[in-house]
């Protein structure tokens, strides 16, 4: 919990440390904060690609974009487990737009649908360890 | 004022413990105790067990089984009281769905416009590209 938290900050301490142009800065944070998470990627190909994992903060960004948009999901429904679990980190917290890449109206409704599947106990309110 | 007909979809868990007969009792006095508070039940699905998220009443597992209703709030109300009473019941949700249709429905009705629009160009382009191959 601690190590997830310490990532944390330094995620948004290299937000806030990269240039702020137009939409820039967010966009490298996620790939650094969270170094090899298994294979739970939240985001739908919003993360950049493989490339440039060696050179010392040089990479493509690609702009990432609202998976619901993109592949014209037009219901986000609680019963969706699937759909639903890959915007859910490990520990069972949703995960944010900034690193997902899902749009406002998206993650409304994407947020509202987790939380009616935890009611229903379809996802957990918090992963036990 | 009459009250308004909603539909709205009921999901609740069976206690997974109880045999498949018993089982399809609880769910049948359930449908019938829906129709008893006043709801027309549409569809019956079950979705069979399923492992739980976290525990319920100490159980891990459980027999989830989705009710489409349509009905007035007041008679769901009613319902959700049945089934909070209903002991073989360890969970449920009621969630209004009839808007949420209905955006789909606004949806799908642009995109198909859109769809019908496409295949004019498309079959312009096939039929000006077919013309210099004949000429």
């Amino acid at each position: 919990m601690a190590d997830e938290e310490k990532k944390e900050v330094t995620t948004s301490s290299e937000a806030t440390a990269a240039p702020t142009t137009n939409e820039t800065p967010a966009a490298p944070a996620p790939r650094f904060g969270r170094p090899g998470g298994p294979g739970r990627r939240p985001g739908p190909g919003g993360r950049p690609g493989g490339r440039g994992e060696g050179g010392p903060r040089k990479f493509f960004r690609r702009k990432k974009v609202c998976k619901f948009c993109v592949e014209k999901i037009d219901s986000i429904n609680y019963k969706d487990v699937r759909l639903l679990q890959q915007f859910v980190a490990e520990r069972g917290k949703i995960v944010p737009r900034r690193l997902t890449g899902v749009c406002t109206p998206h993650q409304r409704r994407l947020t509202a649908a987790i939380k009616q599947a935890r009611n229903i106990a379809l996802l957990p309110f918090a992963a036990r360890y | 004022m009459p009250q308004q007909q909603r539909i709205y979809e009921v999901m609740f868990i069976v206690r997974p413990d109880l045999a498949e007969e018993e089982t399809e009792r609880v769910i049948s006095t359930v449908e019938s105790g829906a129709t008893a508070a006043g709801v027309a039940v549409k569809n019956v699905e079950r979705m069979g067990k399923r492992r739980l998220a976290y525990k319920v009443r100490k159980f891990q597992d459980g027999v989830y089984v989705l009710l489409t209703v349509e009905g007035p709030g007041s008679a769901v109300a009613e319902l959700e009281r049945r089934l909070r009473v209903a002991e073989p019941v360890i969970k449920y949700i009621t969630v209004r769905v009839d808007e949420q249709q209905k955006r789909l429905a606004k949806i799908k009705k642009i995109r198909d416009s859109k769809v019908r629009q496409r295949p004019q160009t498309a079959d312009a382009a096939t039929g000006s590209e077919p013309a210099p191959a004949t000429a």
